[in-house]
């Protein structure tokens, strides 16, 4: 690390309120209905945003009439492409991964359309109530051409989404050595699938918004907005606007949820940002429902051709991958792919000689993808689930399988014949602990059981007599690289200060959205200054030093490192201070309680107020070389990845007649290293969990022969209920990261690991009856057409 | 657009306005009313964000008309906690982390309040099964459920 803490005075602050469950500083607001969102901002004289949106996957505009909307009462403005293209710079996101190759940039669609949901023309009306009679006003006429709309066959096909690329491959890279063919051929079984994940919307339940006011005479673009960056997004507002960085304030308060939807600005913010510069007034835009599950940004899908090969055995020898991704029309933040990061990390936790991997992303005419919750999380989806087809091919158990592959402690550090090093991490022990939660033994007895009673009487599409009912138990297990640190992620920023009366308040580059920062942060600074973390302020958005945000599993880490190192900086300070006021030395003195003690004489204390007042108050009384006040700016850089595990285990019941899976127990064994708070860190799993629940089987973005969404509200896009999600049970196992305070990241791996832990379970039960399950999402329908196919 | 004169009562007082036809019971309360506590999450009355209670039954404020609440007793998110102290729900809701980003938080508050109501010895799968008409993209619920079974032992208790 490469904090600048200053030097270390007296003893290391002691962990008093760190691996605590802390009750969350942000909830007494949000519980009583005075969460700051952004929707709540409608200034005097605000403008109303929408946009008129494509209907056709792929078509040439042939007229573009604007009269009629611009002509309403009350109808500020409507701007197409002709109006707004020239006035832009670059709508890429800051971070440009290796390989990218985004379509050009341009704010409105320009004389075509390439998705249905593509922004044709803005419209800037009084009130959202006129604004959504423009709309209907706006008069479109398209010459419908054939779109792109199947993305395995996207990248031999002449018909191009994007012409002037050439090619409907965006990008592509492989490592394939002859040496895994050849170890593949000589492995004594090799099973093969290809597995095709469905289309998922990341679907926060506040879609995106913001407000943005230019203020003419002071230069200065201000902009409320729902962000998980919100430096990403001043920096990104000044390169498409032309401005310096120091004419955007970028204003956060609360946000309902992103899971990577709100890293990187979308067009319409960009679009909004624009109308607000030229109209000089605060324009607000909340997305709606609808436009959020259609042109926001869609996720995971993607092919894996995957094999995995073996000794008699069952000991992996090779595994390949050739995966393929459908990127959408125009991915968010410009950067496609994540195949490369997805097949590095196939191997997961277990040792695998010879490796192969091959990816491609591909343009179609659909909505762009963005990131999800573990956006290369295929790789675990892949792995899981093949592993799962080789036990059942060798008869051998998937945890015993599992067990005889998965990385051990004494395997450590270990490199990856991806190139990958692993260390600290603790696969097998969470392998054994989940298992011991989820009674994999005796679930298996019993199972054994029922599958003799059910499984003797079944016929094709008929309910079994007495119980129509099939138990399943899946395992999933993986290494998840939380915090990676590289380029525009590698460090985060943070300055704590504590003001004169003594309180304190802490200012990170962050984008808290749900994860609990403003508790979790408060914690590690009040550890470190000795005070409640009550008595913490936590500061995001303008004046915080820059930090890329929160996604990536990286906060705890890597802003958790910035605050830590900050607030060594003040403790050291504030140390010496109350030494030189007490005449003791830093060494002797105990901070805690918000009071400096000397140590042994408790009646020689100062309260961390006092000192504080001295500092700012009394600067002839403090060392000569203390300048006064109380507050230090520390950058922490991350290593370049810290990489956390876990073990999934969950078992179901999938009812043969019906297809349904009811989802039973689920447990999670995890190593985020040092917990900074319990409850959340449950609760972050949990949600992720839940949410791969959902793609697994609920959740799957739809559209018809001719490219249009047919998942348009939440009655279609089927996000799980609490009726569809089972009780938890989480084990942990903790092995410390290397960063400062042990921690590992663990926002996103409930998402990873789940997805193929409820896939295998659904595969365990159906297997007597012969169901080979290699699509998503597993409908009663897409089971049931399973269970017929198997039948013959 | 024609407009009509209502008279509700919101969290106990009687308020009257005029509103548009088209003006839902929604915007009414976050932009009329300035109770930006009912929060919008889908306004297609799938989500249950912006659910309120009419006469003590959850309603979804946002597939709702103003006008229809005409002579309506209202109850927001923002009268469970009128003074300094929090409900029971909420305390519980905090205590079990209920809640992550808090966006669909008011709506899921008023619906458990209505099924603690209805039945105060509610057990997990009826409360479970209760709040499936409301969505959270957060939590995975158990913590919703746990802190509803908590605060109904409490809400419980206090009834003596």
């Amino acid at each position: 690390m490469s904090g600048s803490s200053g030097p270390s005075v007296g003893a290391p602050p002691a962990a008093r309120y760190v691996g605590q469950s802390v009750a969350r500083l942000e909830d007494p607001r949000l519980l009583t209905g005075r969460g700051r969102y952004v929707a709540n901002l409608v200034p005097p004289g605000t403008g109303h945003v929408a946009f008129a949106r494509s209907t056709r996957a792929r078509a040439r505009i042939t007229r573009l009439d604007i009269k009629a909307a611009a002509a309403l009462d009350g109808v500020w403005a409507v701007w197409t492409a002709a109006d707004l293209n020239p006035d832009v710079g670059s709508l890429r996101g800051s971070l440009v991964l290796p390989g990218g190759g985004g379509p050009p940039d341009h704010l409105l669609a320009d004389g075509d359309v390439r998705f249905v949901g593509d922004p044709v023309a803005v419209v800037v009306a009084v009130s959202p109530a006129v604004v959504a009679d423009a709309l209907e006003l706006v008069e479109i006429d398209y010459e419908d051409q054939t779109p792109v709309l199947d993305f395995e066959t996207a990248a031999e096909n002449n018909n191009l989404v994007h012409p002037e690329l050439g090619s409907n491959v965006s990008n592509s890279a492989e490592a394939w050595p002859t040496t895994v063919d050849e170890a593949m051929a000589g492995a004594d079984t090799s099973v093969r699938a290809v597995i095709t994940q469905n289309r998922q919307a990341n679907a926060p339940m506040e879609t995106r918004g913001l407000l943005a006011e230019w203020r003419a005479f002071d230069e200065t673009l201000d902009v409320w907005i729902s962000t998980q960056s919100p430096h990403e997004t001043a920096l990104a507002a000044a390169r498409t606007l032309g401005l310096a960085v120091h004419q955007v304030r970028v204003h956060m308060g609360d946000v309902g949820g992103g899971f990577g939807q709100k890293v990187f600005l979308g067009r319409e913010e960009f679009a909004v940002m624009v109308c607000a510069r030229r109209l000089g007034r605060p324009m607000r835009w909340i997305e709606g429902r609808s436009e959020n599950l259609t042109s926001s940004n869609h996720a995971r899908r993607d092919r894996a051709d995957v094999s995995l090969g073996a000794t008699a055995d069952g000991r992996f020898v090779a595994a390949t991958i050739d995966h393929l991704e459908d990127n959408g029309a125009y991915s968010n933040g410009g950067n496609p792919g994540n195949g490369r990061m997805a097949c590095v990390h196939l191997p997961g936790p277990y040792r695998i000689g010879s490796v192969g991997w091959r990816t491609a992303t591909v343009y179609t005419n659909t909505c762009g993808r963005g990131a999800y919750r573990g956006p290369w999380q295929i790789e675990s989806v892949a792995r899981e689930l093949i592993v799962d087809m080789l036990a059942r091919r060798l008869e051998i158990d998937p945890l015993e399988l599992r067990r005889r592959n998965v990385l051990r402690a004494e395997d450590l550090p270990h490199n990856t014949a991806t190139g990958l090093t692993y260390d600290r991490i603790s696969p097998a022990e969470c392998l054994d602990q989940v298992a011991e939660m989820i009674d994999y033994d005796g679930f298996r007895a019993t199972q054994r059981e029922v599958r003799a009673t059910v499984g003797a009487s079944l016929a094709p599409g008929e309910r079994a007599p007495g119980a129509g009912s099939l138990p399943g138990i899946g395992v999933a297990v993986y290494v998840e690289p939380s915090a990676i640190g590289f380029g525009a992620l590698a460090t985060e920023g943070a300055t704590v200060r504590v003001e004169p009366d003594g309180s304190v308040n802490v200012y990170a580059g962050t984008g808290s959205h749900g994860q609990s920062l403003e508790t979790t942060i408060a914690q590690i600074v009040a550890d470190a200054l000795g005070v409640h973390p009550g008595n913490v302020r936590f500061h995001q958005g303008h004046g915080t030093p820059y930090g890329f945000g929160t996604g990536g599993s990286r906060s705890a880490v890597i802003a958790g490192g910035a605050a830590r190192a900050a607030s060594a900086g003040v403790r050291a300070k504030l140390l010496r201070i109350a030494a030189e006021l007490m005449e003791a030395s830093p060494d002797d003195l105990d901070l805690g309680g918000g009071a400096v003690a000397v140590r042994g004489t408790p009646a020689r204390r100062m309260t961390v107020a006092e000192v504080a007042q001295a500092a700012y108050m009394r600067p002839d009384a403090l060392p000569d070389d203390i300048s006064g006040g109380l507050e230090h700016t520390a950058r922490f850089k991350a290593p370049p990845v810290t990489y956390s595990n876990a073990a999934h285990a969950c078992t179901c019941e999938v009812d043969i007649a019906t297809g349904e899976v009811r989802l039973l127990r689920y447990a999670v064994s995890e190593d985020c290293g040092a917990m900074i708070n319990p409850m959340v860190v449950k609760g972050q799993i949990a949600g992720g969990v839940a949410q791969g629940i959902g793609g697994a089987l609920l959740e799957e973005v739809s559209y018809d022969a001719d490219g249009n969404p047919l998942t348009t509200t939440f009655a279609d896009y089927l996000v799980p209920s609490a009726a569809e999600v089972p009780s938890f049970e989480f084990g942990h196992i903790v092995t410390l990261s290397d960063s400062p305070g042990g921690h590992k990241g663990t926002g996103e791996g409930g998402a990873i690991g789940s997805v193929p832990c409820v896939f295998n379970a659904v595969a365990d039960a159906l297997a007597p009856l012969g169901v080979r399950l290699t699509d998503g999402p597993l409908s009663p329908h897409r089971i049931r057409t399973a269970i017929l196919e198997a039948a013959g | 657009m024609s407009t009509h004169d209502i008279t509700v009562t919101i969290n106990g007082a009687a308020t009257s306005a005029s509103v548009e036809s088209r003006r839902s019971l929604a915007d009414f309360l976050r932009h009329d009313v300035g109770l930006v506590g009912t929060h919008i999450g889908c306004e297609q009355g799938a989500c249950g964000a912006c659910t309120v209670l009419i006469g003590g039954r959850s309603v979804r404020s946002c597939i709702m008309f103003a006008v229809q609440a005409d002579g309506a007793e209202i109850q927001t998110v923002e009268s469970l906690a009128p003074g300094a102290e929090m409900h029971p729900l909420q305390e519980a809701f905090r205590r079990h982390q209920g809640l992550q980003c808090g966006f669909c938080t008011p709506g899921m508050l008023l619906r458990s309040l209505e099924l603690i109501n209805d039945n105060p010895n509610l057990t997990a799968e009826e409360a479970r099964e209760g709040i499936s008409s409301n969505m959270c993209r957060c939590t995975g619920y158990q913590y919703i459920v746990d802190a509803v079974l908590d605060a109904a032992a409490e809400m419980r208790a206090e009834e003596g």
